[in-house]
């Protein structure tokens, strides 16, 4: 019997609405997918087409230390109402990835909120992060602030935009995608 | 009859040319005994008026003048009406101390108002405990009189303490509980889960507690629930604090006497909450635990709750109830075995006389729906309720849990699960209640864990926890948010497609018969 053959929705697909955003900061194919929960919290993920996911690349080091006195390691929330936490605006960058083709990715929040956690699984083990892209290789979990919770994802595609722009960028030359 | 000691003669006199009315001269005298203020007002103010007016002396002794015809006399005399504290009418003046309350509102026709109230309130009660409020002012007032009286009896060489003189709430009950007793028929305690409550004010004279907020400042803090700061604790402070002389100052005697006398603004009754408790089953994947609403939407029709309280209320008559559990379960979780304990606080319960052959009846009733079952439904304390909820993250709880596995399995994949002794797992918050609740890592221990196969992709999983620990999260890993899980024990995603809980592991409420 063949692998992996479900006939129900996955836990993503149960309990999560995907948003993407496509060519992040102008950068080519630069994608993300972003798990909105019913309860309004969002998990950062990297989208399949996402360069650092393609195949031939090497992940070599992943880097929360986004300046040189902000680290995302350091977010550290407390209580019901998460005080203390990190606030990010949209293009604010969560973390860099490097490859070992020397090619390095900024990863930004793509969700204005507060900075809830990083995934510090993906620092021991990159790997996760291409073989799990949307649930454990995830990168961060935003909470939108409550009154945001419907209009932190207006400028988002949703799964069937972002579908339809794969379509559009596969029948397309290059060349035509935005300029960096 | 010899109605208060001759020592405090003096006290009487001075309150009695002031404005006060009889009972309150009792009290400033310290009468500590019920039955003088119980006298009929006339009477008792004929008594105080023979034994105090200053140009009776003659008829003082052995004059057998009708009392009425004395008053006469005293007026015709020139001894002016204030002596009796009459008004040109002949009906006695506002007392300038309690401000009506031991004359006006200790009479009949008040304790009919009471009772009329408490019968078309219609509650169930074996006795009741009367509870009155009165206007702060009065302590204001009374520490005046005190204070005048104190005066006077130091002339003597003697002290009066302040907790020598009667309490007007004491005095008032004294009158007042018999009365109240004889129209219920049923004995006023000190301790009653009846209550009968009054709320007396008297606007006229609310601005006497003023002046005491410039002298104590801080003792009348304004705070957000309060409508006033001059509550009567804040004014009971203020007036230990005040020095004698800023008092007199501020605050002379005698107090002036009030044209109205208190208003009664508020008649209450209230009854003690009655607990039921029980456990219940749970049969439904499509039934929340309680109302499902969000910004004011329903999500889901009806609840557990809501199934066993819409039963509960018509029979108690409560005004509102509180449902509480030994922890819950998800919307789509059925809760099989023995049940969940659960405990209801019923608000305000007009009818309280339930048997235990009414509780029965009624957790047959409850029992009408095939979506939830009752047993072990009973009345208790609220202390006991207390126990329920302490015993919830000690105990261990049982589950049943269908499980997807996306590689093929075999039997013998599954001795892994079956040979797992407490397991520890941490768990961090998980993402589904993170936005309710504090981000935490927690460490829980699955004591046991058995395995039934089904087929290539899917098993039963049977589970014996520590309470609090996340069933669905331990298995799918949550964003391998929980670690290990299941997924991660037998190298594959795994997910979880039915939760059932077997039991909760809490001994309580206890076990009925039948």
């Amino acid at each position: 019997m063949a692998e992996g053959c479900r006939e129900f929705p996955s836990v993503v697909d149960r309990y999560f609405t995907r948003w993407y955003k496509a060519d992040v900061k102008g950068k080519l194919h630069e994608d993300y997918c972003i798990l909105q929960h019913s309860n309004r919290i969002c998990v950062i993920t990297l989208a399949e087409c996402h360069p650092v996911l393609q195949s031939g690349k090497t992940i070599s080091s992943i880097n929360y230390q986004i300046s040189a006195n902000c680290s995302r390691l350091q977010n550290k929330v407390s209580g019901k109402s998460k005080r203390g936490a990190q606030f990010l605006t949209e293009l604010a960058p969560l973390c860099r990835i490097t490859c070992s083709d020397g090619d390095e990715y900024t990863i930004y929040s793509c969700i204005r909120g507060r900075l809830l956690e990083v995934n510090e699984n993906i620092l021991h083990n990159p790997e996760l992060l291409k073989e799990k892209p949307s649930s454990e290789g995830y990168i961060a979990v935003v909470l939108p602030k409550f009154e945001e919770s419907k209009t932190v994802t207006e400028g988002l595609l949703s799964q069937k935009q972002y579908e339809e722009l794969l379509l559009k960028r596969t029948s397309l030359p290059v060349q035509d995608a935005p300029e960096v | 009859m010899l109605l208060i000691e001759e020592k405090y003669r003096p006290v009487a006199e001075i309150l009695f040319s002031s404005g006060t009315c009889s009972r309150c001269i009792l009290r400033l005298c310290c009468v500590d005994f019920p039955a003088p203020y119980r006298l009929p007002y006339k009477d008792l103010t004929e008594e105080l008026h023979k034994l105090l007016a200053p140009c009776d002396e003659g008829a003082a002794d052995g004059d057998s003048a009708p009392p009425i015809k004395k008053a006469k006399l005293d007026e015709s005399d020139g001894c002016n009406a204030e002596a009796l504290n009459t008004d040109a009418s002949g009906a006695p003046k506002i007392c300038n101390l309690c401000l009506g309350i031991l004359q006006h509102l200790a009479d009949a026709d008040f304790v009919k108002k009471i009772f009329h109230k408490v019968q078309s309130a219609g509650y169930e009660f074996k006795d009741f405990v009367f509870s009155v409020s009165l206007p702060a002012q009065l302590l204001v007032r009374e520490h005046c009189a005190w204070l005048q009286a104190q005066q006077e009896m130091r002339k003597q060489g003697r002290v009066l303490e302040k907790g020598d003189i009667i309490q007007l709430k004491e005095a008032y009950k004294w009158i007042i509980h018999p009365m109240i007793s004889d129209e219920l028929g049923v004995q006023a305690v000190s301790k009653s889960a009846f209550e009968v409550g009054v709320v007396f004010c008297h606007q006229e004279t609310d601005e006497d507690c003023h002046f005491l907020a410039t002298v104590c400042k801080d003792c009348f803090k304004p705070a957000k629930n309060k409508q006033s700061v001059f509550t009567r604790m804040a004014v009971v402070k203020a007036l230990e604090k005040i020095k004698d002389d800023d008092f007199c100052r501020q605050f002379q005697w005698p107090p002036s006497s009030p044209k109205t006398a208190c208003e009664v603004v508020d008649m209450q009754c209230n009854h003690a909450s009655v607990f039921v408790a029980g456990r219940y089953n749970k049969y439904s994947r499509n039934l929340p635990q309680t109302p499902w609403v969000i910004d004011g939407e329903r999500k889901m029709e009806s609840s557990v709750e809501e199934l066993i309280t819409e039963q509960l209320m018509p029979v108690f008559k409560a005004d509102s109830f509180n449902f509480s559990s030994s922890g819950r379960e998800d919307v789509d979780v059925r809760t099989l075995g023995r049940g969940r304990p659960f405990a209801i606080e019923l608000v305000n319960p007009h009818k309280v006389q339930v048997t235990k052959q009414n509780i029965k009846d009624l957790q047959e009733k409850i029992n009408g729906t095939d979506k939830i079952k009752v047993r072990d439904l009973q009345i208790v304390t609220r202390e006991a309720v207390a126990h329920m909820k302490e015993g919830e993250e000690e105990k261990t709880k049982c589950y049943s849990a269908l499980i997807w596995a996306e590689k093929n399995i075999k039997k013998e994949d599954l001795e892994l699960l079956d040979n797992v002794k407490e397991l520890k797992l941490v768990q961090k918050t998980p993402l589904r209640v993170l936005h309710r609740r504090p981000l935490a890592s927690r460490v829980r221990l699955i004591h046991t864990m058995n395995t039934e196969y089904l087929d290539e992709h899917h098993f039963r999983l049977y589970l014996k926890t520590q309470a609090g620990t996340y069933i669905k999260e331990f298995v799918h890993g949550d964003f391998g948010r929980t670690v290990p899980n299941i997924g991660s024990i037998m190298k594959t995603t795994a997910d979880i497609l039915e939760l059932d809980v077997e039991s909760v592991d809490v001994d309580w409420p206890p076990a009925l018969d039948d």
